[in-house]
């Protein structure tokens, strides 16, 4: 009851309720749609505690007491009906939205007012979190970043997600909802930012000592800003080949932000697969050898039989 | 070869004297009060004599109620334990911003919060409704005692000595540092070498074996020893819900049981189930944590609506509304519960369709819960409330658990979760139905069946001191995480950058005060009862115009329970016996056949711990001989024929008779 009010006041300027991102928006407009159908129901049962309670009490012998009612089919059939309506009415909305913001789907649009064809390429960022900082790799700019996000506004992004050693969730309230980062798989998440600014992106999962400051600085900038940033990164000159990424790899807290102006090619490829060390062998490419070896020894069985 | 064998290795394992944390204050400190109040404990019980009686009359007891009363006890202790755990939590999170680094490194503060919610859940919220569901149930059912009554006793010591476990940690090396599930690859051997995860893994086998086998117990119990013409749809709700509890338990906690002994595996041996190489599957250990978690959820929270079932139907003077619809919701939220495991990771890469299931299924659990908020509400309509205690817990639990229902709701929609999941939102909502749910339902439980359990009532003032401290204070400490969840704030954070968060952490420590002061009061209130008990004293066995089979006996009950046994002929059995005008009988008492004391259990649980300890620290010469001890004493219990006895006829005569004198003492 307390936090309703408490809810509200700090809605007003809640990153979550009040993103900058089309994706956290409709996700904030989902929370708001969904408390409302549901405060349909639990306010007049709020409300009906308290009467009842009030009322029936022991003192007040003018209230009518009645020891062995205890059954009434229509009022059973709105306390099971009651709620089922709203769940039913939930129920459509969660299966409709749950689709349309699936992280996985192509973006529609760029915000309420601005369709795109779902064909059109986004900007791809291979996202890997590592004990603890984050990195960033650029593959179309070839480019990469630790603890430093950038996109260009209005611009749909693809992130590609992994991580090195443990779980975490790659979370920036502003622009969209968490998906996991998880060692040796890869998630995706698409979403758009509609505004520049600085904002804040972090861990969402414990993943050890260097958690709490597993933070990032993710600045959303217009076509030119990024262009220039991008150009920035790629005058520094350092290369991020696979030397460097088992380097960086080893568990820090507090890294300072930092720019690669190359990326080994496939990297990311090899960080998901568990290969980037010398003399490794890919997940994907043992997995395929096992597959051939199967296929070959059952038809060989099936030739012996 | 056996030269290569070092001695020391073999007997110590990997135990030195570097895991003793002397060099932590705070743990030194602690360990210096648990030392003096221990000291101080045993050197009263030797003054005082109590030895004998502690062993004889609970130690090895295998009456239900004294079980009931220990896991009480258990749950209460453990309690304190893990308060303590929050405070520090609360107060580092008050202080840790900026420069501030706060009074608590990672590495202390990650082990915190893993035991806070390791030993809420296990240690207090189970031995909770355990002890109640123990205590209450062969009562309810007009039966002597359980099924198997030595299985209790050896269910409770598992539990404890499991308890003990996690308390070991404290002073012998360290606890986990990987939140209350464990998740690997985290707490896999790689990221978590030390003997933290094992204690975690060791101390929940341990207990899980004590709640599954109190499980098939209580199951046992309620199907084949109601009494007579008591029928299924006769049976109070409180024995419904301890019915589908035990179920749950049954049928989820061999899933936790094979999820870490995988993991144990993993870390002993070397194998890979949920490592990050050769083909290990992290993802496995979360779906299959999960497939226990989320029926524990159910398996705290529904013997407690049993609970404001009872009390309402009685605080209201009315039976209960809907007991059709009631006994039904149950069953409904029995087996949704198995259905919705994978909302806890909605976040973890699932396709939408997969993730609409989960959460559609998830709403669908809140219509029975709502239908039973509705059927409580509709037993006050008509009634005559008493707001004596128990009834104010019940009051305070509807109004908060909506809320926490509601909030619940919310996160079962994915695309809501996806901003949600992991944040201090999530915090608030599920200390909003365990503590608004399960804890006050538990306190209702306490005031509600205390006189009976020890025949006086609960000190009414530091009830209501208690009752009022902890819901404010719930909702002090509360409020502001829902608030900080809207903020983008995420959990298991030691310390905090931007300043303006501030402000809520310390209203939130401040919560955490409030309730220690509702603790506080309430250990007042035990001792205040215990020096006011001549003036609570309730002579009647009945002292709330109860409804169910236990107000028909003393307060406490005699060690048999019913001199004779009752027959059953409506529901709300002692509400229809008295309207009938029930009739003491006073003669033809019989010798009563009795299951008889045993250390058995106390014993194989010692021995199952230290086998867990030599497990823990490597130290494989104890666990060998712990092992083989426990395979001996197992054995030898087998052969143990005296396992009953007779109360003489005399005997309930005169406790009987006693009865009878002081009833028409106090007309």
């Amino acid at each position: 009851m307390l936090a309703l009010p408490l809810v509200l006041l700090a809605g007003c300027n809640s990153v979550v309720l009040n993103p900058s991102g089309d994706i956290a928006n409709q996700q904030a407009h989902l929370i708001i749609v969904s408390t409302l159908l549901m405060l349909l129901i639990i306010v007049p049962v709020i409300c009906l505690i308290v009467f009842f309670a009030w009322r029936y009490r022991k003192g007040n012998t003018a209230a009518k007491y009645d020891p062995d009612w205890d059954h009434s089919t229509q009022l059973e059939l709105v306390i099971w009906g009651a709620p089922l309506l709203i769940i039913i009415a939930l129920g459509l909305i969660t299966w409709i939205s749950t689709h349309t913001l699936d992280p996985y789907r192509p973006l529609d649009r760029i915000d309420d007012s601005r369709p795109i064809s779902p064909a059109s390429q986004p900007l791809t960022i291979q996202v890997v979190a590592l004990d603890w900082k984050w990195l960033f790799i650029y593959p179309e700019q070839g480019i990469a970043t630790v603890n430093e996000l950038a996109t260009p506004v209005d611009v749909p992004i693809r992130f590609k997600i992994t991580a090195s050693s443990v779980m975490n969730s790659f979370y920036i309230p502003a622009l969209a909802g968490q998906i996991y980062a998880m060692p040796s798989m890869e998630t995706t998440l698409n979403a758009v930012l509609n505004a520049p600014g600085e904002f804040e992106g972090f861990s969402a999962n414990y993943s050890g000592a260097g958690f709490s400051h597993m933070r990032f600085k993710y600045h959303g900038m217009d076509m030119n800003d990024f262009e220039r940033w991008v150009a920035e990164a790629k005058a520094n000159g350092e290369t991020l080949d696979r030397a460097t990424y088992l380097q960086l790899e080893k568990p820090s807290e507090n890294e300072p932000v930092h720019h690669y102006a190359k990326v080994t090619p496939e990297l990311f490829h090899a960080i998901v697969n568990r290969c980037v060390a010398p003399g490794t062998v890919c997940m994907d490419k043992m997995m395929a050898e096992d597959m051939k070896r199967n296929a070959v020894a059952q038809a060989h069985e099936a030739h012996e039989e | 070869m056996l030269d290569h064998i070092d001695l020391t290795k073999l007997i110590f394992g990997r135990l030195t004297w570097e895991a003793i944390p002397y060099h932590e204050p705070i743990l030194i400190g602690t360990f210096i009060m648990v030392a003096l109040g221990g000291i101080a404990l045993l050197a009263a019980i030797t003054k005082f004599r109590l030895w004998g009686p502690l062993w004889r009359d609970w130690i090895t007891s295998i009456d239900h109620k004294k079980i009931g009363i220990m896991y009480m006890i258990l749950g209460l202790v453990m309690l304190l334990r893990g308060f303590s755990d929050a405070l520090m939590m609360r107060a580092q999170q008050a202080i840790s911003f900026g420069d501030n680094a706060g009074f608590l490194p990672p590495h202390h503060y990650d082990q915190i919060f893993t035991a806070h919610g390791v030993i809420m859940i296990f240690f207090v919220a189970m031995p909770f409704v355990t002890g109640l569901m123990n205590y209450v149930v062969p009562l309810q059912i007009g039966a002597r005692d359980v099924a198997f009554p030595f299985l209790n006793n050896f269910s409770f010591w598992m539990t404890t000595f499991g308890a003990g476990l996690v308390m070991a940690s404290l002073f012998v090396g360290e606890f986990a540092r990987t939140g209350w599930l464990a998740y690997p690859p985290l707490s896999g051997i790689l990221y978590s070498p030390d003997v933290g995860v094992d204690y975690y893994i060791w101390a929940l086998q341990v207990a899980g074996v004590g709640t599954l086998l109190s499980g098939v117990n209580l199951i046992v119990t309620i199907v084949k020893m109601r009494a007579p013409g008591m029928e299924m749809m006769k049976m109070p709700v409180f024995t419904w819900t301890a019915l589908c509890t035990n179920v749950l338990i049954v049928a989820t906690f061999p899933v936790l049981t094979a999820a870490l002994a995988m993991l144990s595996v993993d870390r002993l041996f070397g194998t890979n189930f949920f490592t990050n190489d050769l083909g290990g599957n992290a993802m496995m250990y979360v779906n299959l944590i999960w497939i226990w978690g989320h029926p524990e959820v159910y398996i705290l929270v529904l013997p407690v609506f049993g609970v404001y079932s009872e009390i309402v139907s009685t605080f209201c003077g009315k039976r209960l509304f809907g007991y059709t619809s009631m006994v039904y919701a149950t069953i409904v939220i029995t087996i949704l519960s198995y259905l919705v495991w994978l909302h806890h990771f909605f976040t973890m890469g699932s396709g939408a369709s997969v993730n609409s299931f989960f959460g559609i299924t998830t709403m669908i659990i809140s219509i029975p819960t709502g239908a039973k908020i509705f059927n409580w509400l509709f037993t006050m309509y008509r009634g005559r409330i008493r707001f004596e205690l128990p009834m104010m817990w019940t009051v305070a639990f509807m109004l908060t658990f909506v809320i926490g229902g509601m909030t619940g709701v919310m996160l079962a929609v994915p695309p809501a979760d996806f901003v949600l999941h992991n944040s201090l939102f999530l915090i608030a909502h599920f200390h909003n139905v365990i503590i608004g749910g399960v804890v006050f339902g538990v306190f209702a439980a306490i005031n509600y069946w205390f006189p009976k359990a020890f025949g006086y009532k609960l000190d009414p003032f530091w009830g209501k001191c208690s009752f009022w401290f902890w819901v404010v204070g719930f909702w002090t400490a509360f409020a502001p995480l829902y608030v900080l969840g809207f903020l983008g704030v995420t959990r298991r954070m030691s310390h905090f950058e931007d300043p303006s968060l501030q402000i809520w952490f310390q209203i939130a420590a401040l919560g955490a005060v409030l309730i220690a002061l509702g603790i506080g009061s309430m250990l007042i209130q035990f001792v205040v009862s215990f020096l006011r008990r001549e003036q609570l004293r309730d002579v009647s066995g009945d002292p709330w115009g109860g409804r169910t089979l236990e107000w028909s006996t003393s307060s406490p009950p005699p060690d048999y329970n019913f001199a004779f046994t009752p027959r059953v002929y409506e529901g709300d059995t002692w509400a229809d016996m008295k309207k009938q005008g029930y009739k003491r009988p006073l003669q033809g008492f019989n010798d009563i056949h009795m299951p008889k004391n045993t250390a058995a259990g106390f014993i194989i649980a010692a021995l199952a711990a230290a086998l867990g300890f030599g497990v823990i620290w490597h130290m494989w010469l104890l666990v060998i001989v712990s092992f083989v001890a426990m395979m001996a004493a197992i054995i030898i219990h087998t052969f143990n024929y005296k396992r009953d006895y007779y109360i003489p006829a005399e005997q309930v005569v005169r406790t009987e008779d006693a009865r009878t004198r002081m009833l028409e003492s106090h007309v």
